[in-house]
């Protein structure tokens, strides 16, 4: 057991549980698609709600092991992509004021709003700064005590509980300057969204692995109870996905729907508490537009009136001016899981990773750079 | 965004850490796990742990899925 006290650091580092390459293994992966090739019978479409399951899966090749019956449908499971142009515009405005040290992920940088990006943005002089995590802005605050520096918040409930942590931090060491543009979003809502437009029949949903770690695999008991849709939450890892395809066709077939944990050994029933703790005690549920689905009801965080101090959006309002949509992108369809990548007609043509139109080109979690990167014969 | 990766705790210092990810030392918050402990590996996300991985439903998963590999070797070479 890792967490005998008894033995040392050094006997766990070389001990045999290292949580990747074993699941990782070519053998149980065939007789996992054994599994499914035996069971599944009708034609089933699943929804992989992560971006980052997509990309696992297109990295690992699973698309083309899977049999013909089992189709995989990307989700809007990629914070980057389901950012509205609004809220970027905004982040721009607020990155070009005097004074202002804009930190943000590295994924939003290209990400083009109506007119500009970060990217572009920092080339004209305005002061952007990579970080690898909201405490490295936390950082920047105290070193630059006389600059408002603003993190932009990105994210689903696996990052909210980092930034609301980094926010507590803040407040305990007095910092005066440090803000956050919380974008953060909440993705059982979301799923919900897509279910309720009814535009794409899904006979099951491949739950987010990390979302899930915080939010807890009872989070998704409304997907059985109230579409009769199942759910399998799944790691990233071959094995991880290919049994959570293996519990959504077993479901899907013995029209069972239930809620199946594929992920035990980071995820829980109840999720994290102390981090949805933190996470609530910061922000608060509210409305949020998603690129895509539009507003959805209670699917984004915001500052709670205690914390409104550390709000950018209240602290320093601007005007970006009128959103404008990229003609002929159609991220948003894309991450409603209406039509895969390839069915833009800029894929490929007009949007490159190098050239990005629509934001799920740009992000590595976005569908169409999965696609664009590991699609080969099936594009 | 929501990647995390399965990274060995080696020290805690209230609600910081070090953890061994690749053979490099990083500091790590604890503030979201502070159940974690020398010698767990957690899942770690944007320089946070969000979780301490479950050693035994580790073993356990690879027991069930060893098990099934069994069942389909055997199933293949009756066929």
């Amino acid at each position: 057991m890792a967490s005998d006290k008894l033995e040392t650091v050094s006997a766990i580092r070389n001990s045999e549980m290292k949580y990747i390459d074993e699941f990782r293994d070519p053998q149980l992966a065939r007789s996992l698609l054994a599994s499914i090739q035996a069971c599944s019978k009708q034609p089933a479409r699943f929804m992989e709600f992560c971006g980052g399951h997509t990309h696992a899966i297109f990295r690992h090749g699973l698309r083309q092991m899977l049999p013909p019956t089992v189709e995989l449908r990307s989700g809007p499971g990629c914070p980057v992509c389901v950012t509205a142009n609004a809220d970027l515009d905004r982040a721009i405005a607020l990155a070009k004021l005097p004074g202002v040290i804009m930190t943000t992920f590295g994924d939003m940088l290209k990400v083009p709003g109506s007119h500009g990006s970060l990217q572009t943005a920092k080339a004209e002089g305005a002061d952007v700064r990579i970080v690898y995590s909201a405490l490295d802005a936390l950082q920047i605050a105290r070193d630059y005590p006389e600059r408002a520096v603003i993190f932009l918040g990105v994210g689903f409930e696996t990052t909210a509980p980092t930034v609301a942590a980094s926010i507590l931090e803040a407040e305990a060491g007095g910092l005066s300057n440090f803000y956050v543009l919380s974008l953060h979003k909440l993705t059982p809502p979301a799923t919900r969204a897509i279910l309720d437009a009814g535009e794409v029949r899904l006979a099951g949903i491949i739950g987010p692995g990390h979302v899930t770690t915080v939010i807890g695999s009872e989070a998704w008991e409304f997907l059985p109870r109230d579409y009769s849709v199942p759910c399998a939450v799944a790691g990233f890892e071959p094995l991880d996905i290919l049994q959570a395809v293996a519990a959504l066709v077993r479901m899907f077939e013995d029209g069972q729907p239930a809620v199946v944990n594929a992920y035990p050994r980071g995820v829980r029933p109840e999720g994290n508490r102390t981090a949805l703790g933190i996470m609530h005690r910061v922000f608060e549920v509210s409305e949020a537009e998603w690129r895509g689905l539009g507003c959805v009801p209670a699917s984004g965080l915001v500052l709670r009136p205690e914390y409104v101090r550390f709000d950018a959006s209240l602290t320093f309002p601007v005007d970006p001016g009128p959103t404008r949509e990229h003609k002929g992108c159609r991220c948003g369809d894309v991450l409603r899981g209406t039509v895969d990548p390839p069915d833009c007609p800029l894929f490929r043509h007009v949007c490159t990773p190098a050239h990005p139109v629509g934001p799920c080109m740009v992000s590595d979690e976005g569908a169409c750079a999965a696609w664009y990167r590991y699609g080969g014969a099936d594009v | 965004m929501c990647l995390a990766i399965p990274t060995l705790i080696t020290s805690v210092e209230g609600t910081t850490g070090k953890a061994e990810i690749g053979g490099v030392e990083r500091t790590i918050s604890l503030a979201l796990t502070p159940e974690a402990q020398v010698g767990d590996y957690v899942l770690m996300h944007t320089g946070f742990a969000i979780g301490v991985l479950d050693a035994e439903e580790a073993q356990e998963t690879l027991r069930l899925l060893e098990e099934l590999a069994e069942f389909y070797t055997d199933e293949m070479n009756d066929e």
